[in-house]
């Protein structure tokens, strides 16, 4: 019962993914981490142009191993989101309409993807050596100085995420959780 | 007196990084699959499944099973009657700087706290050393990923606090990291010494085999205790719901003063990694 979703994910789009779903991607997504996020808001907040297309963007936080000869992309799973706290507000007024990571969003994450359409997937933390085939290609975008860092840009094919966070504010982590428990089991 | 080159240290620290980020060890294999096999909840059970469908792809293509191949954890028990020639912590550095390129492993070591410049290499590992008797030298390698890491927690707490205090800040602990260790989680405890022998008790106990348990049988039960009230949170594999929150609860201990209970929790990932061999 999987949801395809070729991307980019307009903000119309992203009101319509609901949490618990699970979406298979196709598409570009770009990858950021820490030490991107602190660049592109601070670009951001001088009003100079970021290094992408952030209209419409989804963002991967992923921190590549780098690749064997032959392969596009090293082992690829998701970091931790609320490292990325501080600074996806910012991104998502900016018209980022998508995040994947893995974990927790706090209050002004979750407020600003209400605001404006935005919808936070998980990817299966861990699972980078299966995560990786469904990445067809990776370049760097920008700050290559940060190595795993660096901003790519990554053609994926069927990339299996669930939708946690909707822009309703349904959270899986909070439904599935009552849910196991108010269970039989 | 036994004589063992620098070099052999280098050489066995390079190609047990590369196996330990590329392999899961059998212990995990073990606890994952028994998990799933008693898993009820489907979601869960399909997320366990994915997590296997990862470790035995990673194993097959030798590549690593998670990006984050971790601050590289070096663990020596070095003889008294074993003569190290040549400079033990270069060695060591050399073959983490050597597993990592030469096995496409990530570099993940930022060379100042808050200054936060990429070393490139790895480097430095995170380099523990105790003296033992005899002619031997044992040698850990345990790639920590951060994600888990970042969990963890310490406590100091009062004798007055008791078994009860204690189990209640590890379950607390494991409740408020929710899904963001990448559960299921193999859970390190320390309990007693001083507040820096504590958590480095947590971080061995994260060495020993998830199905071997605690040799004093008052903290294997505490042991067992404590994994049934880890998996009655519900939190399961990745936060969404389900039995299977942790795979294990390892406590170590030791003495400690009148005055204190030390308590650390050290979590660890579905990917917990380490390799040990004996020069």
């Amino acid at each position: 019962m999987e949801k395809r979703v070729n991307l980019p994910i307009t903000r119309d789009m992203a009101r319509e993914i609901k949490s618990g779903e699970s979406v298979l991607l196709s598409g570009t997504i770009y990858t950021a981490r820490d030490a991107a996020h602190k660049r592109l808001v601070r670009l951001l907040e001088n009003g100079e142009k970021l290094p992408f297309d952030i209209e419409n963007a989804t963002i991967y936080y992923v921190g590549p191993t780098p690749a064997k000869p032959g392969q596009a992309i090293g082992s690829a799973g998701p970091t931790t989101s609320y490292r990325m706290d501080a600074y996806s507000p910012a991104l998502i007024r900016a018209g980022e309409t998508g995040m994947i990571g893995k974990g927790k969003r706090n209050a002004e994450v979750i407020n600003a993807m209400k605001e404006y359409g935005a919808v936070y997937f998980a990817a299966i933390g861990g699972a980078g050596a299966l995560l990786s085939s469904c990445i067809k290609s990776a370049e760097i975008v920008a700050y290559e100085d940060l190595g795993a860092e660096a901003v790519r840009r990554l053609t994926v094919e069927d990339f299996p995420v669930v939708c946690v966070i909707d822009s309703c504010g349904n959270n899986l982590y909070e439904t599935g959780r009552k849910e196991y428990l108010d269970s039989d089991l | 007196m036994r004589t063992i080159h620098a070099s052999l240290l280098t050489d066995t620290i390079a190609s047990l990084c590369v196996e330990a980020n590329c392999r899961l060890p059998e212990d995990m294999r073990r606890s994952i699959e028994n998990a799933r096999n008693e898993e009820k909840w489907d979601t869960a059970r399909g997320i366990l499944d994915k997590i296997i469908e990862n470790y035995n792809i990673a194993d097959e293509k030798f590549v690593p099973i998670c990006q984050d191949t971790g601050v590289c954890c070096v663990f020596l028990k070095i003889g008294t009657d074993v003569h190290i020639e040549g400079d033990l912590v270069e060695a060591v550095n050399e073959g983490v700087r050597r597993g990592y390129r030469d096995g496409y492993l990530r570099k993940s070591v930022v060379g100042d706290p808050l200054r936060r410049v990429n070393t490139g290499d790895n480097t430095p590992a995170m380099l523990y050393t105790e003296l033992v008797p005899g002619d031997k030298l044992e040698l850990t390698v345990a790639p920590k990923g951060f994600g888990s890491e970042n969990m963890s927690k310490l406590a100091m707490l009062k004798p007055s606090d008791g078994v009860e205090g204690v189990k209640d800040f590890v379950v607390k602990t494991v409740e408020e990291a929710g899904p963001n260790p990448c559960p299921p989680i193999v859970v390190g405890v320390g309990i007693g010494g001083t507040f820096d022998k504590a958590a480095l008790l947590a971080k061995k106990a994260l060495m020993r085999s998830t199905d071997e348990r605690n040799k004093d049988e008052y903290y294997a039960a505490l042991e067992a205790e404590l994994l049934d009230r880890i998996n009655a949170l519900g939190i399961g594999p990745q936060g969404f719901g389900g039995r299977t929150t942790a795979l294990a609860v390892n406590i170590e201990t030791m003495p400690t003063h009148i005055a204190g209970l030390p308590v650390a929790v050290n979590i660890n990932c579905h990917v917990t990694r380490h390799r040990t061999v004996i020069l």
